[in-house]
């Protein structure tokens, strides 16, 4: 930052002509000076009284914009006090400064006003048409993703199968270490905070079965799809928006592509085969992570933590596990892809997009897990 | 007073120099020794063809690529040498007007003229109000304050760009393609704002082009750079480049259709 308030680098001088004030200026007058001069000179002419006041400035060495700009202020100020004004001795660059000045639009009025604060149930209803406007987009995509889907089931030739494992590995095994890594901690902090508890009733082994059914019931599957909205709704998000903005799709397009079955489709069907895998890799270091805690901190075998786990798990609940994963890589590709087709101006309208697809997706993860949850409990 | 200038110097003093620059990406150079001088006051209009590095010697000039080889000095300070505190003060005494445009979307445009001055303090909120508009309105902009860029034709996103460009006064304007994707109605508006702004405020300005005929009306002098020779191949007035080059490229590029030197 620029201080601007340091010692100027100009000379004002009033002389007294009777009725007449005149002001000197001598020397620099940039933009550091523009507010501290208009005020001295308005002072000056406030305390003189005059009839008229004569600028003179044939010492000025330099006047930038503001200055300039100042002299217009000053001007309108003392006109506005029936005080006659009148520049002097002004050097040729400054006049051709002003030339360019177009003063009546230093005073007009924007031709739209400022976007001031919005009222409670103005906001409320842009925000109500807003999210159901939003909903439609959302349905209207899912309806073509969906149309989309059953026109290459009948016709896989037309799949673009390098895409697909393109992303699988993008998806898949770029996310593997970030999924490991949050899944072993996962898996260590139940059986960490559990055997707390659980040791004072002398109930330890059981930690092992606690591990099990929360990592496979609920946090592997969820915890996985969150990752993966993170990383790739986001990436998927990113990479059509900023298509758009290339004009990219609409070059698809024109080329007689469909640009959901070009684009989404391939992200669509990697997401549902690797979703279930990581969910099933997230799972096994879940356990891993409870078994370390198992073995060093509670004298358990990793032989007896690992039957012990095993009994927990069934195998509906597994197979249950893996259907979710499934739901929600094709939330992630949904909501991912769609964010992306929404973009329609700049490249700012692509960070909006991307933030959007992760909200969305982790919201609609979180929802329909709790829909799973009611509805596994009565089957 | 001599003229409304901020330093001490002449009218035929170079603001920039480049002295035996060689720039390039990778293995590849681009430019290689290459010598040229700015003049005060002067719109000089560097023009050639794709990938003749019209761009990086602008890059150059405006420090934001080091060069390989050689100096690039501003108002006499070597750009790739000075700190970052020197480099800023010599960047707030140029202004640039991208390709893009380069308006943030997230702002509108008062605000996006507005932000150079943010870097300063002491100054009013009213002072700075007044010096956007009066920014915009030399560019046709006026009333316009309020929108953001996205509501703006290319001419006006370009002409608001220009604004930003100007609202710390700078004195070395630098336009890269300015009349790039413009009708040529915006193209004619644009050139008289920039032949208007460099006799009114004595600018020197520095544009990279290859649009000829907007660089033959407003160029005082050019400079023709080939991607083969790697640097510098015509210097001169659009006249006397027009009545003296005899190289085929130059007059290729320049005067395609029109007569040789010497021609029937």
């Amino acid at each position: 930052m620029t201080d601007t308030t340091s010692k100027p680098g100009y000379e004002l001088t009033e002389r007294d002509e009777g009725s007449a004030l005149v002001l000197y200026l001598q020397g620099r007058i940039t933009l550091g000076d523009a507010d501290l001069l208009l005020a001295r000179m308005n002072d000056a002419v406030a305390a003189g009284n005059p009839a008229s006041v004569r600028i003179d400035l044939s010492g000025v060495s330099y006047m930038d914009g503001a200055g300039v700009l100042t002299l217009l202020r000053l001007e309108d100020s003392i006109r506005k006090k029936g005080v006659s004004f009148t520049l002097v001795r002004v050097p040729e660059e400054i006049r051709r400064v002003m030339g360019l000045i177009d003063r009546e639009g230093l005073t007009r009025s924007p031709l739209r006003a400022e976007g001031g604060p919005v009222g409670i149930v103005e906001g409320l209803g842009s925000a109500s048409v807003r999210i159901s406007e939003d909903f439609a987009a959302m349905m209207a995509f899912l309806g073509d993703l969906v149309a989309a889907v059953i026109h290459l089931l009948r016709h896989p030739r037309e799949v673009r199968w390098e895409d697909v494992f393109f992303y699988v590995r993008r998806v898949g095994a770029e996310g593997l270490p970030i999924v490991g890594l949050i899944s072993i901690l996962i898996g260590l902090i139940i059986a960490f905070m559990s055997s707390l508890q659980l040791k004072q009733f002398g109930a330890s082994i059981y930690v092992a079965s606690l591990v099990a059914v929360a990592i496979v019931r609920e946090l592997g599957p969820i915890m996985t799809a969150i990752l993966v909205a993170g990383r790739s709704a986001s990436a998927f998000a990113a990479e059509i928006g900023t298509m758009r903005v290339n004009d990219e799709v609409d070059a698809l397009v024109t080329m007689g592509f469909d640009p959901i079955r070009f684009l989404v489709v391939p992200k669509l069907i990697a997401t549902v085969i690797v979703l279930p895998l990581l969910t099933l890799y997230a799972d096994l270091f879940g356990i891993l992570g409870g078994m370390i805690v198992g073995v060093a901190g509670l004298d358990l075998t990793a032989y007896t933590y690992l039957q012990e786990s095993q009994r927990s798990i069934s195998v509906f609940f597994l197979n249950a596990s893996l259907v979710k994963a499934a739901v929600f890589a094709c939330i992630i590709a949904w909501i991912g892809c769609q964010r992306g087709f929404q973009v329609r101006g700049g490249v700012e309208e692509v960070g909006a997009a991307t933030t959007s697809a992760v909200v969305t997706a982790t919201l609609l993860i979180v929802v329909v897990d709790s829909a799973f949850a009611v509805v596994l409990n009565y089957l | 007073m001599k003229g409304n200038r901020d330093t001490a110097q002449g009218p035929d003093d170079p603001v920039i120099v480049v002295e035996s620059l060689t720039a390039g990406f990778g293995e590849t150079t681009i430019l290689e020794n290459v010598n040229l001088k700015v003049l005060r006051g002067e719109i000089l209009c560097i023009v050639g063809g794709s990938g003749c590095g019209k761009s990086t010697l602008l890059k150059q000039m405006i420090g934001l690529i080091r060069p390989d080889n050689g100096r690039v000095l501003v108002g006499g300070d070597d750009i790739a040498a000075v700190d970052d505190e020197r480099l800023n003060r010599i960047r707030r005494g140029i202004g640039v007007l991208f390709q893009s445009d380069a308006l943030f979307g997230s702002m509108t445009l008062g605000e996006n003229v507005a932000l150079p001055l943010s870097g300063f303090k002491g100054i009013s909120a009213e002072t700075v109000q007044l010096i956007v508009r009066m920014k915009l309105g030399m560019v046709n902009l006026v009333g316009y304050e309020n929108h953001y860029p996205a509501e703006l034709s290319g001419g006006m996103r370009k002409r608001g760009g220009l604004a930003r460009a100007m609202v710390l006064d700078p004195q070395i304007l630098f336009f890269d393609e300015p009349s790039a994707g413009l009708d040529p109605i915006n193209s004619a508006e644009l050139e008289t704002l920039i032949r208007g702004i460099n006799a009114g405020l004595g600018t020197t300005m520095v544009i990279v082009s290859h649009q000829v005929d907007l660089v033959l009306r407003v160029a005082h002098r050019i400079l023709m750079l080939d991607r083969g020779a790697k640097g510098i191949v015509a210097a001169g007035s659009p006249e006397e480049l027009r009545n003296t080059a005899t190289d085929p490229r130059v007059r290729n590029f320049l005067f395609r259709g029109e007569a040789a030197v010497g021609g029937r």
